[in-house]
């Protein structure tokens, strides 16, 4: 009866000193204008990775974020829920997905990880703010195993890209796996040119994942919203440099491993490792609340990237890292729950 | 004695749809997600499996008088191993080629839990054409629950049924690899719950 009798003035609101329930101050942030910030965020990426790879880039983001909404918006009629198109969710997991294809894929590898990105990982869970994982990154790593040949051609980047006349060639992590260190400074020159390329995104890699320079801008903006925090990114980066530089080290005519000895810089800017801790680890669904189980989120995601990019099959290892990580969330949430002031403890069977 | 005064029909009918194993009382998953990466070792182990739980509800009925119920559990354990010796010495002298794939899950249907389930609370209680109706209706339907996901499986794991390949192109291989499994397993057992309560108001298929 209170309940509805509150509800009731606050329609009204013409009595000013009627006392109502928390909360009082309202921001203006809304989970659509976040999403959307979000999707600004990610324009530089987008701008780059036009820049490097033409009209392929716009082709497969383009499909992704058109299936991606449509999905969503399918579905959402058939079940006869609210649609939420207009939110910008769907249309930041289409953009992300994009980011994370290899160029030169066919079209129905963007539509395939779509469709299971937003049907099986978002909406068959409950829609937004009930995934379990990133729906992104599962469309990903769905495509990324039921295609494993056609997900790991990479192009060279030109801008006059159109699918069949670009060169193929490894990625920098997939050379540095294959080859060591001695192999990429041959292909790059020396270490200079290497970091420049890496920052500037001119390697081979995913859409989106190589320019480190455009992602540092986007992620620039969100921590100016303050949309995301330092904790995750920065405990994931941090791990993982720190693990590059102990473990990273090998010697290059023996092949064996020398201790800090490893190059952190490369490990941090080359493969999908920026765009993973920027926007993907940080997504507020999948991720704890807690700041402290945040840091140790991001340190388990840098164990995790480390532990297959040095020892695992794959090259890379971030989005692993980030899907194996978020099945944690709940349970470090529990682990670091602060005990209210003066609480007694539970008694010890 | 008898706790179930349904026809012979119904009681194979609930086996089928009501109490399906795999669909309704999610037992007995681990087969049903490790060999049906393809049709014919999924039907291999559902005829398998079908005999072995008629076979058993039969004899655990035949025998429930004698059967001191503080050493039922070891029992039962005792028949099943004895009928799953029986099918897995068959299957190695006359299907050699599939036995060699999955022979070991057919020395595990001894500790399925759908077929000890179904020896505790029905065989053990009831007369025995009830429970040679209720093991067959059980086996039917485990039988049919690995068509439908082994058909999908490797129709789209590989665009193959049988081994016969009918589609060309690039078939999502997720689907043959465990993951694909759960993948399957999960969306059929939705999509018979959604067919379950559309249709027959959340009753079970069998309307019982």
């Amino acid at each position: 009866m209170i309940i509805v009798r509150e509800e009731k003035l606050v329609e009204k609101k013409e009595h000013p000193l009627i006392v109502s329930v928390s909360p009082h101050v309202r921001g203006e942030e809304t989970v659509s204008r976040i999403m959307w910030s979000v999707n600004l965020a990610l324009l530089p990426v987008f701008i780059m990775s036009v820049y490097y790879f033409g009209p392929r880039a716009v082709y497969v983001t383009g499909l992704c974020v058109l299936a991606c909404v449509l999905s969503e918006y399918a579905f959402q009629k058939w079940l006869r829920r609210k649609v939420t198109i207009s939110d910008g969710s769907a249309f930041l997991t289409g953009l992300l997905l994009g980011m994370n294809l290899p160029p030169g894929v066919p079209f129905y590898i963007p539509l395939v990880g779509s469709v299971v990105a937003i049907i099986i990982t978002k909406q068959l869970f409950g829609g937004l703010g009930y995934t379990i994982f990133n729906p992104a990154l599962i469309g990903r790593a769905f495509v990324l195993i039921s295609f494993p040949k056609l997900m790991t051609i990479w192009y060279k980047p030109t801008s006059a890209f159109v699918g069949l006349d670009a060169t193929t060639t490894a990625t920098p992590l997939g050379i540095l796996k294959e080859g060591g260190l001695g192999q990429l400074l041959e292909i790059f020159g020396d270490k200079m040119h290497l970091y420049e390329k890496l920052f500037l995104g001119n390697t081979a890699g995913s859409l989106g994942e190589t320019s480190a320079i455009a992602l540092l801008i986007g992620a620039g903006y969100l921590f100016y919203k303050r949309y995301i925090t330092w904790h995750i990114p920065l405990s994931f980066l941090a791990t993982v440099g720190v693990l590059a530089w102990i473990f990273g080290g090998k010697d290059i005519e023996t092949g064996k491993l020398i201790f800090f000895a490893g190059d952190p810089l490369i490990h941090l800017l080359s493969g999908g490792l920026i765009l993973g801790a920027f926007f993907m680890a940080t997504d507020y669904v999948t991720v704890p609340t807690l700041r402290k189980g945040q840091i140790i989120f991001g340190v388990g995601c840098g164990l995790i990237t480390m532990l297959i990019r040095l020892k695992g099959g794959f090259p890379e290892g971030v989005m692993f890292a980030i899907l194996l990580m978020n099945c944690f969330s709940p349970l470090i949430d529990r682990q670091v729950r602060t005990k209210p002031f003066g609480a007694v403890g539970e008694k010890k069977k | 004695m008898s706790l179930h005064k349904k026809s012979s029909w119904e009681l194979i009918k609930n086996g089928m749809f009501g109490e399906n194993t795999i669909f309704r009382m999610a037992i007995s998953l681990c087969p049903s997600i490790a060999v049906t990466n393809g049709m014919k070792n999924g039907v291999a182990l559902g005829i398998s499996v079908m005999f072995v739980q008629t076979m058993v509800n039969f004899t655990v009925s035949l025998l429930r008088n004698f059967i001191h119920p503080k050493i039922r559990i070891p029992i039962f354990m005792l028949i099943i191993a004895g009928y799953v010796t029986i099918i897995d010495l068959l299957m190695a002298t006359y299907a050699r080629p599939i036995y060699k794939e999955i022979g070991l899950y057919i020395q595990i249907i001894v500790a399925f839990a759908s077929i000890f389930a179904r020896a505790e609370v029905f065989a053990n209680k009831n007369k025995v054409w009830p429970s040679v109706c209720d093991g067959f209706g059980m086996g039917v339907g485990f039988l049919m629950a690995m068509v439908v996901i082994s058909f999908f499986r490797e129709l789209l794991g590989r665009g193959e049924l049988f081994g016969y390949s009918l589609i060309s192109g690039n078939p999502l291989l997720i689907m043959v690899l465990p993951a694909g499994g759960f993948l399957a397993v999960g969306l059929l057992m939705g999509f018979f719950n959604w067919v379950d309560m559309k249709f027959y108001g959340g009753k079970g298929a069998s309307g019982v």
